[in-house]
């Protein structure tokens, strides 16, 4: 009989090394998966993995590690802090969306006036500012009616994204788009445009900012005072509230920080990589960063090595998708199981496994 | 000489490295009322729930009535006769009292059936409830009785009784020792767990004492001087703590008309309470757990806001200062729940040790938290306190309950506080750590704080206080010279026997 | 705009069939909350469900053997959130959005052949008799049997959880998981199989969505059907009479926005598609939840 017995400590080694196990479990199931679809498991793990790295056409893809990898690691280092609080903020990828929205509204209502320096950091504030607006309807929510926040923001997310249909179809509409759904693009107004600041490095103004929150979430979790209430709301609540934390604000910061991040990551996708406030805009990098900030362990550096790796996985499945022709979807299932696949090698951190063999007695 | 019921030989369980029975064997007669004596973790605990079914023996067999006796699980023990009623009480807060007895029974009769069998038993043996109301609403003693009635209409050959007085009053004890003499003399056995010297010497026929997981004795409490049980069972001479006579000082906490929301759906709301302690005074609070202790302890820690007038610190409102703040002004509190409210179980000592020291040890400096002060505090702690662990960056869970008492209490008192509320603080503790947290207490008041000790231990209380008061459904009694109080007098405070009606126990 | 168009009878047939996907899903998350099990992948083994359903139809032409398959499908899914909450013992949040996150990947690649294709046909019954009553009739008792199946399981669960000794055990084990252990219940054993009849349960809303409603395959095409089940199981307080009345609520505002839509109201339709979703919020808010069950989403581990 196995059973489980539970540490004096959580195991250091297995922390860090079963994100590490997870990882490559999940290449051999889904290698296995992708064998069952009637590909060669080999040829598409090296697609997802190696390709965007070392192939041919790495020149092109590396960059885009940058690109995608920057939105995955704001937003979940936000939400690493609301997770390790025990606040769930499920539906960063409405604050996402309403953060861009806020953000591109601030672009387009000075179109065409020319003062990058007025108008692209006012983007960004407005950006985080809806990000945030939108995190503490479900955080003022939980404070004042204890209504359950992860059901909340993620009904928020669906109304978010009605929203952003409207305004594509409607308010923010480009006059000059011939009637097709779809702002104006902000990449070609010099004033808003969140360029590559070296040309080809993937390098913007949302990596920037996503690098400065790593080293920001570094600092205050292993040093400052709140950092340590963080870690203490979320292992034991009575004990923080005993500490003088007050969770009505604990709720609120953690919610309104994620909120702000993920609506300062809309901002920068929408004025750099896509461009546009379009109905399609948003493809799910809030709900992958929930994944990014478990397989990083809720840690900063962890969390960037994981936003890489998970960026790599998406563009390795574009890759995959062209010239392999596997699903889209499939991509989806995989981050999915990565998820699944630490959730379950997590057991050997906090629990040793001993075999016991049954007596005859 | 009786007839053998039980009889246990050679018994050995071990977690791991632990070992928690080592060739444990006794027996127990028919209609004996047997005590089974130890400390916290001498392994007691894991005795009988062998016995009970719910853990299987390394090594050793048991015999009833002088057949093979090794259940698989509670239901094959309940079906031999054996019987349990829970240290922390397996009932169900949200269901009903039939409920929860239907479910303590493996062929429960008709819904109808049950509420009457309720009746019939509570009247035999004195122990009234209302099979419909809800188990939450209930006091200790009442729920207590759903436990006992449980098991008593399974007609059980043996019940077993983990620490069954240790959330009643006086009063409420001598009817639970009238309806078990009342069993025993109809046949029953019963194995009757405590570490109550006194209630053993009062109810026991036999005891067998455990240490360290050994039988290291076999008595009748009846002929054998406390004292010496005592020893056998914490293996040394004890002494009692030291009390200075102390001038009266300066007045230091003052709770005036004090009244707080129960703290949740179970909870008890107070009610009016008010409370004078003087520099160098302990006061005690006694009554069973439920009664607002919890409430009280917040509305004095901070973490529950009341009127600010209603709590005076030196004088001075606080009852709208957050935590912090009264720390800041000498008002430290430890609660009553170790794991996860005084400490946290994951972190280290020296996190825990920042938990409730950053303010009055000024541990921060522009926000950000100086480990290496925190770590040097808890190492302090540690060794002021004897805390028995590799060093302060072992997590609070890692240390067994009375060294993270020490460690608790000691991180209170090392800074120094005017004010000192603890609630139960030997709780689960062994007898060498509760003695050391009394001493500490003491000494504590000697060096000029007021000291308030809430505790369920009616002796521990009248050994430290200088003063007695009772919390009983969130009203405190009013304050009397702890010296000279007789069993009855305190009964007499805690609010005698909740309608417990003594007459029903026919003789 | 024209509101008169909206047909009363109609409008309420129509909520009967609007609900009726919400209350299967939200009755299985129901008895695994009572069992003291949180699961929130509810969304992902619903949108599993109406593709395996989706498919089993399709292939054998039967209605009835693609909700078996989807409770089937649906069920199964649910096991892998019971092995790694009950014998991993990871947390189950973070569980169930994995198995949420991994559901929608899943069905997405299931579906890949069977985007556009149109589902067996479901025919309505008209119970005799009943059916024939003016008004009520047309509303109530003309309907496909799946609304009148989700009513009846509603109705067992009801029994099973408070007539019943196994409904007993199931909430004492959510109540209080590690009494309930001492007094010798199995608390995984009971755990598992409410999280696979939760499952089931999502499963056959899943397919209610694919075979009847739309009834058609798309990607994720439950669009927080799921979650929403999760609001519901909250306003209920965790009773399966107010989860109906939770259900149809939810119906009702559903069949409304789209009512209002039809009629033409002067509001864009992308306003009018937020209600459900800002309806589920001020339900959630006004209805500050009764007591949960006592373990809920607590993990046990029998130490000792």
């Amino acid at each position: 009989m196995i059973v489980l017995e539970k540490r004096e400590a959580p195991s250091r080694l297995w922390a860090w090394g079963s994100p590490v196990m997870a990882v490559l479990l999940t290449m051999v199931l889904g290698g296995l998966l992708f064998a069952a679809l009637g590909q060669n498991s080999i040829t598409v793990i090296r697609t997802i993995f190696l390709d965007p790295l070392f192939s041919e056409f790495a020149w092109f893809y590396r960059p885009q590690i940058l690109i995608k990898g920057a939105p995955l690691v704001l937003i979940a280092i936000g939400l690493s802090f609301g997770f390790r609080a025990g606040v769930w903020n499920i539906g960063a990828e409405g604050q996402y969306i309403v953060g861009a929205i806020c953000g591109a509204g601030v672009a387009l209502a000075l179109y065409p006036m020319d003062a990058r320096w007025l108008i692209f950091p006012s983007m960004v504030l407005a950006g985080a500012l809806g990000g945030w607006a939108w995190a503490m309807i479900p955080g003022l929510l939980r404070v004042r009616f204890g209504t359950n926040e992860i059901l909340v923001s993620l009904m928020l997310v669906y109304v978010a994204e009605q929203l952003l249909a409207a305004m594509a179809l409607g308010a923010m509409r480009n006059p000059e788009g011939m009637g097709f759904p779809g702002s104006r693009n902000l990449s070609q107004y010099p004033s808003a445009a969140n360029l590559e600041l070296i040309s080809g490095s993937g390098m913007h103004w949302g990596v920037v900012a996503a690098l400065i929150t790593v080293i920001f979430a570094y600092v205050t979790l292993s040093r400052h005072v709140f950092g340590f209430h963080v870690r203490l709301a979320g292992q034991a609540p009575r004990a923080a509230k005993f500490a003088g934390v007050n969770p009505a604000r604990m709720v609120l910061i953690c919610m309104g920080l994620s909120g702000a991040l993920a609506g300062a990551a809309g901002l920068f996708e929408v004025a750099g990589p896509a461009g546009q406030i379009s109905i399609d805009f948003n493809v799910g990098y809030g709900f992958t960063a929930i994944i990014v900030a478990f397989l990083g362990r809720l840690h900063p550096i962890g969390i960037m090595a994981a936003g890489a790796l998970m960026a790599l996985t998406y563009i390795g499945g574009g890759i995959a998708q062209s010239s392999l022709g596997l699903p889209a979807a499939a991509i989806n299932l995989l981050q999915g199981m990565l998820l699944f696949n630490l959730l379950a090698v997590d057991v050997f951190t906090t629990y040793r496994i001993r075999m016991l063999r049954k007596e005859v007695s | 000489m009786r007839d053998t019921l039980l009889n246990i030989t050679g018994l050995t369980k071990a977690y791991g490295s632990v070992i928690a029975n080592r060739e444990v064997s006794f027996s127990v007669g028919v209609g004996e009322i047997h005590a089974l004596l130890g400390e916290n973790g001498a392994g007691k605990s894991t005795l009988v729930k062998t016995i009970y079914g719910l853990v299987k023996p390394d090594s050793g067999t048991m015999d009833m009535r002088g057949a093979p006796f090794a259940p698989t699980d509670p239901a094959a023990a309940r079906k031999a006769g054996v019987g349990m009623v829970f240290q922390h009480f397996s009932l169900f807060d949200a269901l009903t009292v039939a409920e929860n007895i239907v479910l303590g029974m493996d062929n429960p009769p008709s819904p109808r059936a049950i509420a009457a069998e309720v009746r019939r038993v509570s009247d035999q043996y004195g122990l009234p409830l209302d099979p419909d109301q809800i188990v939450g609403d209930l006091s200790a003693g009442e729920r207590q009785r759903v436990e006992i009635i449980r098991c008593l209409l399974q007609n059980p050959k043996l019940l077993i009784m983990d620490e069954p007085t240790s959330v009643l009053t006086p009063q409420e004890v001598e009817i639970l020792f009238k309806t078990l003499r009342k069993l025993a003399a109809e046949g029953t056995s019963i194995l009757y767990i405590s570490h109550k010297l006194s209630e053993i010497a009062a109810l026991c026929e036999a005891a067998t004492i455990l240490r360290m997981g050994q039988v290291v004795a076999t008595c009748d409490p009846r002929t054998t001087a406390p004292r010496e049980m005592a020893e056998l069972m914490v293996g040394q001479v004890l002494q009692s703590p030291v009390r200075a006579a102390r001038p009266e000082g300066a007045m230091a906490l003052e709770l005036t008309g004090l009244s707080a929301p129960a703290s949740h759906r179970f909870g008890t709301a107070l009610r009016d309470i008010r409370i004078a302690v003087r520099a160098g005074e302990v006061l005690g609070i006694g009554g069973v757990a439920g009664n607002g202790q919890d409430e009280l302890v917040a509305v004095l820690s901070g973490e529950t806001m009341s009127d600010n007038d209603a709590v005076l610190l030196d004088g001075k409102p606080v009852g709208r200062s957050p935590v912090n703040a009264r720390r800041a002004l000498g008002l430290l509190c430890a609660p009553e729940e170790r794991l996860g409210h005084a400490a946290a179980p994951d972190m280290s000592l020296t996190e825990n040790a920042a938990v409730t020291a950053i303010t009055r040890k000024s541990l921060t400096r522009r926000g950000f938290v100086d480990w290496p002060q925190a770590r040097a505090f808890a190492s302090a702690v540690i060794a002021q306190f004897d805390v028995r662990t590799p060093g302060p960056q072992h997590t609070a869970a890692s240390l067994s309950g009375g060294n993270l008492q020490k460690f608790v209490i000691g991180r209170e008192i090392m800074q120094a506080p005017r004010v000192l509320v603890v609630n139960q603080p030997t709780w689960g503790v062994d007898a060498a750590a509760a003695a050391a947290i009394r001493q500490a207490l003491l000494t504590l008041a000697d060096e000029g704080a007021a000291v308030v000790v809430i505790s369920q231990d009616l002796d521990e209380l009248m050994e430290i206080s200088d003063r007695f008061c009772a919390l009983t459904e969130g009203r405190l009694s009013a304050p009397r010279a702890a010296r000279g109080l007789t069993v009855d007098q305190i009964g007499m405070m805690l609010g005698g026997a909740h309608d417990m009606e003594v007459a029903h126990v026919a003789e | 705009m024209d509101l008169s168009s909206i047909n009363p009878i109609l409008f309420f047939a129509s909520l009967m069939v609007a609900a009726t996907p919400i209350l299967l899903a939200a009755i299985g998350e129901l008895v695994v909350e009572r069992a003291g099990v949180l699961n929130l992948g509810v969304e992902g083994m619903m949108i599993t469900g109406a593709v395996t359903g989706f498919i089993v139809a399709v292939a054998t032409g039967s209605p009835w053997l693609g909700f078996a398959g989807a409770a089937l499908g649906g069920a199964l899914l649910s096991q892998v959130f019971g092995f790694l909450t009950q014998y991993l013992l990871s947390n189950q949040v973070a569980t169930g959005l994995a198995l949420t996150l991994f559901g929608l990947g899943l069905s997405a690649l299931m579906g890949q052949g069977y985007i556009g294709i149109k589902a067996p046909s479901f025919p309505d019954i008209h119970v005799p008799i009943l059916g024939d009553i003016p008004v009520i009739g047309p509303i109530v008792f003309q309907h496909d049997p799946m609304v009148y199946i989700g009513l009846l399981i509603a109705l067992a669960v009801w029994f099973f959880l408070f007539r019943s000794r196994a409904g007993l055990v199931l909430r004492a084990v959510g109540e209080n998981h590690d009494a309930a252990h001492a007094l010798g219940y199995n608390v995984r054993r009971t755990r598992m199989l409410a999280i696979a009849f939760g499952g089931a349960c999502a499963g056959l809303g899943g397919a209610y969505l694919s075979l009847v409603r739309v009834p058609q395959w798309t990607e994720g095409m439950t669009a927080g059907a799921g979650w929403i089940a999760l609001a519901i199981v909250v306003f209920a307080s965790w009773r399966p009479g107010r989860l109906v009345l939770g259900a149809y609520l939810f119906g009702g505002v559903t069949v409304l926005q789209l009512n209002l839509q039809a009629a033409g109201v002067a509001i864009p339709v992308e306003y009018l598609s937020m209600s459900p979703y800002l309806a589920t919020i001020a339900v959630l808010v006004i209805m500050s939840a009764g007591r949960s069950p006592g373990s809920l989403g607590r993990i046990f581990h029998a130490a000792r």
